[in-house]
């Protein structure tokens, strides 16, 4: 028998494994922010506004470079434009819902969340109290994020500058990228994107990475469009389970 | 506009598209080349982000041996390839940057 305390618990409990990957990132997000020079209270007061691990991540980097604020405003929409594809795969399970808990579950819904949840969403059973389920995983996993980036602040104010820890996120997003190379069209994608960025490099206002996500999105689905490559997957894209907070 | 407005900025435009198609009225879905292309979001972002900070250290084209970040960025893809972790590459990548540094 399903009640909202179980479903809760049960949410909490299913996404504790996945904390092993989270913190860290939070940590790195910390870290990285404070060695950017940006103010403590806006490096914690980011996670909890925009709670998007990668888009936070990539904003530290702009934000020791100087880009304008539209730019990294812009840079986040495309960063988390993948999660339109999660917003569309839930939409139909929160629709009994009432306004304030489809509010409070869409600020919940990073990646993380959305994996653990909609898997148990297509579980048999009765849905009635999922959503509760749904709460019980974001929530932990929102905790999560603000603990290790506050965390993360701590440190960081305390690391020596020259030890290159810029070069954290680089190396972050090379451990996200490489699981989600699996198919050729992907491949493509990343290829295309990686040279384009190279190219694009000297664009003015650093839109250099749109410019290259934007080639890289187009070559990989020209490549799925060629003659014998295998069907698009629907809904999910690949590694959405892995990439990312948020 | 200044950072505490970027970062407001940030959390408009995340939230936005989360909301998006949970508080769209009935039933919306997306047009099948949308979802095709949102496939190869993260792929194309994540390497615009990495190939630059490899190739370009200081933001000049160097692709030598004499590169440490070209080679300790190589050998994270190796471990991130091979541990599907993503911790992993990061500690592997940052001993290798010191070490080439250190012998540098």
């Amino acid at each position: 028998m399903s009640t909202p305390r179980s479903e809760f618990l049960a949410g909490v409990r299913l996404t504790l494994p996945l904390l092993a990957g989270v913190a860290p990132f939070g940590l790195i997000y910390g870290v990285l922010a404070i060695s950017a020079g940006m103010p403590a209270a806006a490096a914690i007061a980011m996670s909890p506004i925009a709670f998007g691990g990668s888009a936070q991540i990539i904003a530290t980097g702009q934000f020791k470079l100087g880009v304008p604020g539209p730019v990294m405003v812009l840079t986040a929409f495309v960063v988390n434009l993948r999660h339109m594809l999660y917003s569309a795969s839930m939409g139909p399970y929160l629709r009994p819902l009432a306004r304030p808990w489809k509010w409070l579950l869409a600020y919940l819904l990073t990646d993380e969340a959305y994996a653990v949840t909609i898997v148990h969403y297509q579980q048999p059973g009765p849905a009635e109290h999922k959503h509760w389920f749904f709460l019980g995983a974001g929530l932990t996993l929102w905790a999560t994020w603000q603990i290790t980036t506050i965390a993360g602040v701590i440190v960081g104010g305390r690391l020596p500058a020259n030890w290159g820890l810029d070069f954290t996120l680089a190396l972050t997003f090379i451990g996200l990228l490489l699981p989600v190379l699996r198919d050729r069209a992907v491949l493509a994608a990343a290829v295309a994107a990686g040279l384009a960025a190279v190219a694009a490099a000297g664009l003015p206002l650093k839109l250099g990475l749109i410019v290259a996500a934007a080639v890289g999105i187009a070559a990989g689905m020209l490549v799925e469009a060629l003659p014998g490559a295998k069907p698009p997957p629907d809904a999910a894209p690949e590694g959405s389970d892995r990439w990312a907070s948020g | 506009m200044g950072l505490w407005l970027t970062i407001i900025g940030m959390g408009v435009v995340t939230y936005a598209i989360r909301l998006s198609l949970i508080g769209a009225l009935g039933r919306v879905t997306l047009p099948p080349l949308l979802i095709r292309g949102l496939r190869f979001v993260p792929p194309a972002v994540l390497t615009a982000i990495i190939v630059p900070e490899l190739v370009l250290p200081g933001g000049t084209f160097d692709f030598s041996l004499g590169n440490a970040r070209l080679l300790a960025g190589g050998l994270a893809m190796l471990v991130a390839w091979r541990t599907k972790s993503v911790i992993f590459p990061v500690i592997a990548g940052m001993v290798a940057l010191w070490v080439l540094t250190a012998l540098h």
